[in-house]
């Protein structure tokens, strides 16, 4: 089937899904315990201002009076205005979304380098030391919370060492954001051929990244190397063996396409949930990301930033798991790609 | 186009050209002109009299703004430097005149001072400024109100210089309510300029961009992340800023905050728990500095709509039983001002927050409560706003212990910090609650109307006595030199002392670390950053 026709359909199936987020989360939002016209009316509010308040946010408004309120602004593209931050939400998200991606892809990207070939050569040296060192790694991985991991490299890297710059978020102080094209600090100064920025950009972010790919390690260490060993247990790999091929070849070409699909299944687990989880870390290293947020929204009963928030990250997760079904393809030519 | 360009052009469009010059200063962190200052909470908008602006913002209003007055400052005995309450002083007004009914205010404004873009400052502006005020409601109206400013009528201009007030009624509070961050002066020319039929008080554009006349300009203003400001080297009215520059940093954690101020990496970290108050207060390379906040007290009170809490008995039982010495440790960290253990019920001085005669007394604590209708004791739920657990988490766990040991037995409920002003302060309906009310304008009568009359906001306790209300009501507005003023103030602390509505556990201190070389350093009752008399060296 045409690949084009199958990625709208897929698409076209996403438009319930999303629509339900978009009710669900509007109920929850107005039941979450608190009144936002309140807290926000600020210190010395009387019970007058907090009406005055109230009528302004619309939610003097009937609940079905409200939603159509919201559906009405959603078709516009407008999201609202987030109160804690007093900017608004579509431009919030656009600015913290990709210090948020940044920051997880990069983290990926050093999780996967070390953990793929980790899982590998775990799994091809079993009961090794090396197999030993990997357990060691992903058990000490899954049980150090972030934050506590973050705390620690800031202490010996920043406070002690002084290598690391000061965790001040994702540019020091001297340094200015480059033009916003993707939003995402190390393209766009490269792009601008700024690498002053770049490189600030990029020490900025190596602390952070190392801390969350220390938490996405595990997972995905222990699946490389759970899946290669069921597939270089397989009877292909024998035949593969009896046949003569070099080990080499058996291992990258026959083992390890195989055992990639699960690593590529649990690759889009990890990601969409450090997408979310990431929020200690970001605190942790001032990080104007989507996680901190969206927390800080939560606790003031924000509503139309919390709307916003789940909103994108439903649209992101669909967007995900039509990419790692696309990449299944590429992966592995008998899986197909059907409506 | 490239950035450099970009930044041109957004220079131009007032976005401030001047952050080039300092880019790539190697000498940064070492500069004298630049200062780097963390807090931990979100600046949200840059207009103090838009609904919705926070607690952290209003410093754009005391560093960007100027107001008619201001107080000057004073030092310590520990050698902190404070406001002074006594002392108002000329800010955008250059003097003023009090009629001798002293109902009308004639403010004579300074005939330099000029807004950033060179336009003067003129009574028209404070009129349209004021005006504002009242008209967006919420909190700037009722920090008006104190002053006896309910409406624009009021307010007249005189010619372009002379700014008058008439005031319903004299009182005592209204100069100094002029010199509080709600009352800044906004360039109105602009301003109207901005203006649309929905929006007649050009809240969306003064959100964003501030129009004011003030020490600092905003250089700019990444929402989340930073705040940059940048000297306004014609300020008029007062002494021009010796920092040329001040950013301020948002930094969420509180190890890193602390982490980058023992590394130099910032100048200033206002506002730091009393834990790392008393940590840092050990490290020679970080200078801390704490003040008492005036008029401000964390207490414990007893709602009038628990049925226990109406008896006497059982209020003094409480009064009895907190333990005050063990919270004022563990969670004030020993820093502030005790509350507790005046030797004589009978207040001799018309101070506010004073000691209250009360100990911890298990003994006498019992006696009281075997004399009250609930000798067998009760159960009751002391409630707190998570916002504010550094200090008071600790103490409601060590008021729980304590009240145990008199048979109150307390279960403790954790309130969030979006549903907490509504059950406690509007709803009142929390039995027993940990508070921290402080009043803006100094004298102890004003404490006591927002916190002891019936229906005011912050009178938790719902505590209702004719006798405190008629002696508020008479007191608020007279003037401290009156001879009725101090034998007032006398009975009000005589009942709060008898009555025990709010229990006061201490006076809370706000502590802030900065590298030992930033001086100027002052504390004010609005606890916010002062940039203006900062000074590196």
């Amino acid at each position: 089937m045409n690949r084009l026709l199958v990625i709208t359909k897929r698409l076209l199936q996403a438009v319930p899904t999303v629509l339900g987020i978009v009710i669900i989360t509007f109920l929850l939002t107005r039941a979450l315990p608190g009144d936002p016209a309140a807290f926000f009316a600020g210190p010395a509010a009387t019970a007058e201002s907090i009406a005055q308040i109230r009528t302004q946010l619309g939610l003097d408004q009937p609940l079905p009076v409200q939603f159509m309120t919201y559906l009405g602004d959603l078709v516009t593209g407008n999201l609202g205005q987030a109160i804690t931050t007093g900017q608004p939400v579509l431009q919030e998200l656009i600015s913290r979304m990709p210090a948020s991606l940044e920051l997880t892809l990069f983290a990926l990207l050093i999780s996967l380098s070390i953990s793929i070939p980790l899982g590998i050569l775990a799994a091809t040296h079993q009961d090794t030391w090396i197999d030993q060192l990997c357990r060691f790694v992903v058990t000490a991985g899954v049980s150090l919370p972030t934050f506590f991991t973050g705390l620690l490299l800031v202490y010996v890297f920043y406070f002690l060492l002084g290598w690391a710059p000061p965790p001040l978020g994702r540019l020091d102080i001297i340094s200015i954001s480059p033009e916003h094209i993707t939003g995402f600090y190390l393209i766009d100064s490269l792009w601008a051929q700024d690498f002053e920025t770049f490189w600030s950009a990029l020490k900025q972010l190596i602390l952070p990244a190392i801390t969350l790919a220390l938490f996405t390690l595990a997972p995905l260490a222990r699946m490389t190397r759970a899946a290669m060993l069921q597939a270089l247990g397989s009877e292909y790999i024998r035949t593969a063996r009896a046949c003569g091929l070099s080990n080499g070849k058996i291992l990258r070409t026959y083992a390890l396409r195989n055992a990639l699909l699960p690593v590529i299944t649990t690759l889009g687990m990890v990601f969409s949930f450090s997408l979310g989880a990431n929020v200690l870390v970001e605190k942790v290293f001032s990080w104007p990301g989507i996680g901190s947020f969206a927390i800080e929204a939560l606790i003031a009963s924000d509503y139309a930033a919390v709307q916003g928030f789940v909103l994108a990250m439903a649209l992101l997760f669909v967007a995900l798991n039509l990419c790692v079904d696309m990449l299944y393809t590429f992966v592995d030519p008998r899986v197909k790609l059907d409506g | 186009m490239n950035r450099r360009q970009l930044l041109k052009g957004a220079g131009a469009a007032g976005l401030g050209v001047a952050m080039l010059p300092f880019l790539k200063t190697n000498a940064f962190a070492a500069s004298t002109d630049t200062a780097v200052v963390l807090i931990g909470n979100t600046i949200n908008s840059l207009d103090i009299h838009r609904p919705g602006t926070n607690r952290p913002s209003y410093q754009v209003a005391i560093n960007c703004y100027d107001r008619l007055v201001s107080f000057d400052l004073k030092k310590l005995s520990n050698g902190a430097l404070a406001y002074d309450y006594e002392k108002v002083i000329p800010e955008l007004a250059e003097r003023w005149e009090i009629s001798d009914d002293r109902k009308v205010l004639t403010f004579y404004l300074r005939k330099n001072a000029n807004f950033w873009d060179g336009k003067p400052v003129t009574a028209a502006d404070v009129k349209w400024s004021f005006d504002r005020a009242l008209a967006l409601g919420g909190f700037p109206k009722v920090q008006m109100a104190a002053g006896g400013f309910v409406s624009p009528d009021q307010f007249s201009v005189v010619d372009e210089k002379t700014f008058q007030i008439k005031l319903n009624k004299p009182s005592k509070l209204s100069l100094p309510d002029l010199g509080v961050p709600v009352a800044v002066v906004i360039n109105s020319t602009v301003a109207k300029t901005k203006a649309t039929a929905d929006d007649p008080w050009a809240t969306e554009y003064l959100h964003k961009t501030p129009l004011g006349s003030g020490a600092f300009k905003v250089a700019r203003w990444d929402a989340g992340q930073q705040l940059v400001y940048e000297r306004n080297d014609q300020w008029a009215c007062g002494p021009v800023p010796s920092l040329k520059r001040v950013v301020v940093r948002e930094v969420p954690s509180q190890a890193t905050r602390r982490a980058l101020i023992e590394r130099a990496d910032a100048q200033l970290s206002f506002s730091i728990p009393n834990k790392d108050a008393v940590e840092l207060g050990k490290n020679d390379k970080v200078k801390v500095i704490g003040t008492p906040i005036d008029n401000t007290l964390y207490v414990a009170c007893l709602n009038q709509i628990f049925e226990p809490f109406r008896d006497s008995n059982v209020r003094k039982a409480i009064a009895y039983a907190i333990p005050y010495e063990q919270i004022f440790q563990q969670s004030a960290y020993g820093l502030g001002a005790k509350m507790w253990g005046a030797a004589s019920a009978t207040p001799t001085e018309a101070v506010w927050p004073q000691p209250f005669p009360y100990d911890t007394n298990l003994e006498k604590a019992k006696e009281h409560l075997a004399k009250s209708g609930f000798a067998n004791g009760f159960e009751v739920p002391l409630s707190f706003d998570l916002g504010v657990s550094d200090w008071a988490e600790p103490s409601a766990l060590l008021i729980q212990e304590s009240l145990g040991k008199i048979g109150i037995k307390v279960t403790l409920n954790k309130v969030p910090g979006a549903n907490w002003r509504t059950v406690a302060l509007v709803e009142k309906k929390l039995p027993f609650l940990l508070d921290n009310f402080g009043g803006w304008l100094n004298t102890p009568d004003y404490y006591f109307f927002w916190s002891y009359i019936k229906g005011n906001l912050f009178n938790a306790s719902n505590y209702d006595n004719p006798k405190m209300k008629q002696l508020i009501d008479e007191t608020l507005h007279m003037e401290t030199t009156d001879p009725q003023y101090k034998p007032n103030i006398l009975q009000m602390i005589s009942l709060a002392f008898e009555d025990l509505p709010r229990i006061p556990l201490y006076q809370p201190t706000l502590e802030s670390a900065m590298s030992p070389s930033l001086n100027g350093y002052t504390s004010w009752y609005h606890r916010q950053l002062d940039a203006r008399p900062l000074k590196i060296g």
